[in-house]
């Protein structure tokens, strides 16, 4: 055998097997490593500290289970949430993560290891991603081999996709669920191969865990039917699928049911039901098959077709009415957002109003997934040339997820794994046909020739003149000559004396089969070779620059600290929002009620440990549309409704001296637009438009605009930093009005360095009965003359 | 498994005899043996399901966990059945009788687990 490149010859399988498996074990040790070093930008740029807005509940709520234990958590009722109801913490979040965090917390304080459970909340995500990159091949190793799934750990292990989820500090459900999602599957196609229960009750449990992790589980309840549907239509039935699906189905869907949050949904929602009717629809088709192997009627083959045909119609019917009825609850405007891509826009503001919410740009792919995006379809693609049924299941997943993806940012990290995956089985397919060092056949003896004798090589070109299927066949002739000349080689060793008329008949007839049935498939010579393999590494090298840099640029920020550079590149920290947390958490009472919009709920309650009003869970629309209406509507209508609430401050977060544009002024549409959701005749979106329909905040902004409490508390007071100069918004490019907004509700209770976070007092009712706005105008009328009144009020006030 | 009674009344009395015979006479005493005990769980999970509709559902997690076992353990036995038939030997290579048994007995064990923590 003649290869492109020696290869070692006298080796045992045993060494070979051993030395593959060692560097199998190193390349993912290797690659967990990478996994776990590209996730850690923030923590060694800025701190170790959570990140973003939803880790900090789940952060507090680990915190409650590590310091009081499982049980308290279980049942723990947060009073200081959603300020008036309070918040059954226990029923109402998916419990993995802190379970998770628990576990890991306890076991190292058991070995000594007294961890800070922040710090283990904090790097739970990139020891996770480990765990993923490890599932992911796993899983494709299933698909195709283990260098391909080599190829998928180490994609998912550093693409950005991924990473942007599970950086150090991002202590989100996502960190587990992508493990737990990646791990369920390889259960299933790994059932679904063997046909062993052992797997799908693995697959049950793992199952199980991702629900109590993460709400997309609902992507796997509709995946695995769907799978197994799309397997039986394609008349793929077999007794394995039946074994994996109904025993995953059958222990998964009850342990399901033990998550609190989670409950009867799975036999009483939409988005359960496919699980169900492919479980039915299976049970049905199994016991046909059972009858039919002992009835060979034709006939009676056909009436159970039929029977099989009208149960599952009848089914779908029951399921239909079920649903009509209102016994199956439709799905939730969530689900149904994905379908009809306008519906949150137009129904659901709040849902529209999360920026992870929009659809995707195509950028968006490129800068997440670099050339894995030009890879993946191709995936798919030899993914269908072999198709078995776990390729089947690839190609679902990746037709579903990419559907996905393109309607909602956000689940981008569900289309990453399969797009390593796919991706990984292209490029292995790639390097498996490159690196192969084996010659095409009619190579391997033209080397044998060559070798052999110079003088045959002679004989071999007169004879090809004389072959008369070469002209006629300019590009195979080359190779036509070749087998030709082996041929005639080997015959001219056997019996020189043969006749030239026998060689020629042996020649053409050879020939023509070599390139009419066997066409010479493969790579020739060294250097073809070469130049695709220098090509892969250099895009592969590329991509893990690019990962590396959109890690480090992009993803790799604590929200919570802003960074700016200075002009002689060192960095400059803003740290208004932990400046004033903590004023909060030290200046104000135990049981002061904080009123902000929700997007800052979890961090006033995990940084300042104060009560809020809304925060991030946004489960009551009305209370978060009071709140809207409150910022957005006069002093006159606010401030009953600040004082029934018992808020004792407002925190509006202002960007305009700094730059920063997620402050509340560019949110405030959307607080304007919930509160109009549930107070159509009070609160008018066009009333805060100038008459020309711009948005504006200078003095052509409209009156209600002005009038509003956001406006006010967010520009109270700000003309005057410019000590009578112009004073501009740098966010919005506009100047403010000189006499800036007055206040006669709220006092300026605490402004942060850089303006970022503005914090007032909501006033108490006035000590003579007067509104407020008489008493400011009496107090200011006051002071102007005599400085004696103020200090007698206080005197009063005490 | 038992014939389903009523289900093809069309086709008169001869393929379900035909059936039953051939039933009869070619399954394995063991796969007989399963199959009485589909039908007791089948039974079981019938009559649970006419109480429920016909008296309470009240404590639908009970209805729920005790439903569910029967379904479930119905589905292990038959994933069982299918795993030990002989004429299925060929497509499932990889687990032998004794495996799907000792496969069988795991998914019971983690089955009934949560069905003792769901009854509540």
């Amino acid at each position: 055998m003649r290869t492109a490149y020696p290869i070692p010859q006298n080796l045992s399988p045993e060494t070979v097997n051993n030395t593959a498996s060692l560097l199998r074990i190193v390349a993912l040790i290797l690659i967990s490593g990478a996994a776990i070093a590209s996730r850690l930008f923030a923590v060694i740029n800025f701190e170790s500290i959570i990140h973003e807005f939803d880790p900090w509940f789940n952060f507090r709520a680990t915190k409650v289970l590590a310091s009081e234990g499982f049980y308290e958590f279980w049942n723990w009722f947060d009073p200081t949430a959603w300020y008036p109801l309070g918040r059954v913490v226990g029923g109402t979040i998916y419990p993995g993560l802190m379970a998770t965090s628990g576990v890991i917390y306890n076991v190292l304080h058991a070995l000594h290891l007294p961890v800070d459970i922040r710090n283990i909340c904090v790097l739970l995500a990139p020891g996770f991603s480990a765990f993923t990159a490890w599932s992911t091949y796993m899983f494709t190793k299933e698909l195709k081999d283990e260098s391909a799934g080599l190829l998928a750990a180490a994609f998912i292990g550093i693409v950005p996709g991924y990473i942007s989820r599970s950086v150090a500090g991002s202590y989100d459900n996502e960190a587990i669920a992508i493990f737990l999602l990646m791990f369920t599957f390889f259960c299933w196609i790994k059932a679904l191969k063997s046909g062993s229960v052992l797997f799908s009750t693995v697959a049950g449990v793992f199952y199980f865990y991702m629900v109590a992790a993460w709400g997309g589980y609902v992507f796997i309840t509709n995946m695995i039917p769907l799978h197994a549907l799309v397997l039986l239509l394609m008349g793929r039935f077999s007794s394995r699928l039946y074994v994996a699906y109904s025993s995953w189905y059958a222990i998964g869907t009850l342990a399901s049911m033990q998550v609190p949050f989670v409950g009867f949904q799975p036999v009483k929602t939409s988005e359960h039901m496919a699980a169900l009717g492919v479980f039915g629809l299976l049970q049905i088709v199994a016991f046909a098959q059972l009858v039919r192997a002992h009835v060979s009627s034709k006939q009676f083959q056909s009436l159970l077709y039929y029977a099989v045909v009208a149960t599952g119609l009848l089914g779908a019917i029951a399921f239909a009415l079920l649903t009509y009825k209102g016994w199956i609850a439709p799905w939730t405007g969530r689900f149904y957002s994905l379908w009809d891509t306008g519906y949150a826009k137009k129904y659901i503001p709040i849902i529209a109003s999360v920026s992870e919410h929009q659809p995707t740009a195509w950028p968006a792919f490129f800068m997440d997934l670099q050339f894995l995006i030009f890879l993946f379809p191709a995936g798919v693609a030899l993914c269908f040339r072999q198709l078995r049924d776990e390729h089947v299941f690839v190609i679902i997943y990746a037709v579903m997820a990419s559907y996905f993806a393109g309607v909602m940012v956000r689940l981008m990290l569900t289309l990453t794994p399969v797009v390593c995956v796919s991706s990984a089985v292209a490029l292995s397919a790639l390097l498996d046909t490159y690196i192969d060092p084996q010659e095409p056949l009619e190579d391997q003896e033209e080397s044998k020739e060559r070798t052999k004798a110079p003088d045959a090589s002679n004989g071999a070109t007169t004879h090809q003149d004389s072959t008369p299927v070469s002209p006629a066949m300019p590009k195979k002739g080359k190779k036509a000559a070749a087998t030709a000349a082996s041929s005639s080689s080997a015959t001219k060793t056997q019996t020189t004396s043969s006749t030239v008329t026998f060689i020629l008949d042996a020649l053409s007839s050879s020939s023509t089969k070599k390139s009419s049935s066997s066409k010479p498939r493969g790579i020739f010579g060294f250097d073809a070779r070469l130049a695709v393999i220098l090509n892969t590494i250099g895009m592969l090298l590329f991509f893990v620059y690019h990962c590396t840099w959109v890690t480090s640029t992009a993803y790799s920020s604590p929200s919570v600290v802003l960074a700016s550079s200075n002009s002689d590149g060192s960095q400059h920290i803003i740290d208004d929002f932990r400046e004033a947390y903590y004023w909060l958490r030290q200046n104000t009472e135990k049981d002061a009620v904080v009123m902000s919009w929700w997007d800052y709920g979890y961090q006033i309650a995990g940084f300042a440990d104060r009560a809020t009003l809304v925060d991030n869970n946004t489960w009551n629309n009305t209370h978060i549309a009071t709140v809207g209406k409150a910022m957005s509507s006069s002093e006159e209508v606010a401030y009953p409704i600040l004082r029934k609430h018992d808020v004792d401050y407002v925190l509006v977060i202002f960007g305009g001296l700094l730059g920063y544009s997620g402050d509340d002024i560019n949110k405030f549409l959307w607080m304007v637009r919930i509160a109009q959701g549930v107070w159509p005749d009070e609160i008018q979106e066009a009333n805060y438009f100038t008459p020309n329909g711009e948005y504006r905040v200078d003095n052509q902004a409209s009156n209600t605009m002005k009038n509003s409490l956001m406006y006010k508390m967010s520009f109270y007071r700000y003309p005057d930093l410019f000590g009578g100069g112009q004073a501009t918004d740098r966010v919005r490019q506009q100047s403010i009005p000189s006499p800036g907004p007055t206040l006669d509700i709220l006092d300026e209770a605490y402004t942060t360095e850089n303006w970022i976070v503005r914090i007032y007092q909501v006033k108490k009712d006035d000590f003579l009965g007067r509104d407020h706005k008489t008493a400011n105008a009496f107090a200011q009328g006051k002071r102007r003359r005599k400085a004696k009144p103020p200090v007698r009020r206080k005197a009063l006030l005490a | 498994m038992a014939p389903k009674a009523g289900q093809p009344a069309a086709a008169a009395n001869s393929p379900l005899q035909t059936l039953w015979k051939a039933y009869t006479d070619t399954t394995p005493d063991r796969l007989k043996f399963i199959d009485s005990f589909l039908l007791f769980l089948m039974l079981s999970g019938v009559i649970q399901f006419v109480y429920c509709i016909l008296v309470t559902d009240f404590p639908f997690n009970a209805f729920l966990a005790g439903f569910s076992s029967t379904v479930g353990q119905f589905v292990l036995s038959a994933s069982l059945r299918s795993q030990v038939n002989p004429d299925n030997k060929e497509e499932f290579k990889e687990v032998s009788p004794e495996r799907a048994f000792a496969d069988f007995a795991l998914g019971s064990i983690v089955l009934h687990f949560f069905v003792y923590n769901f009854l509540g």
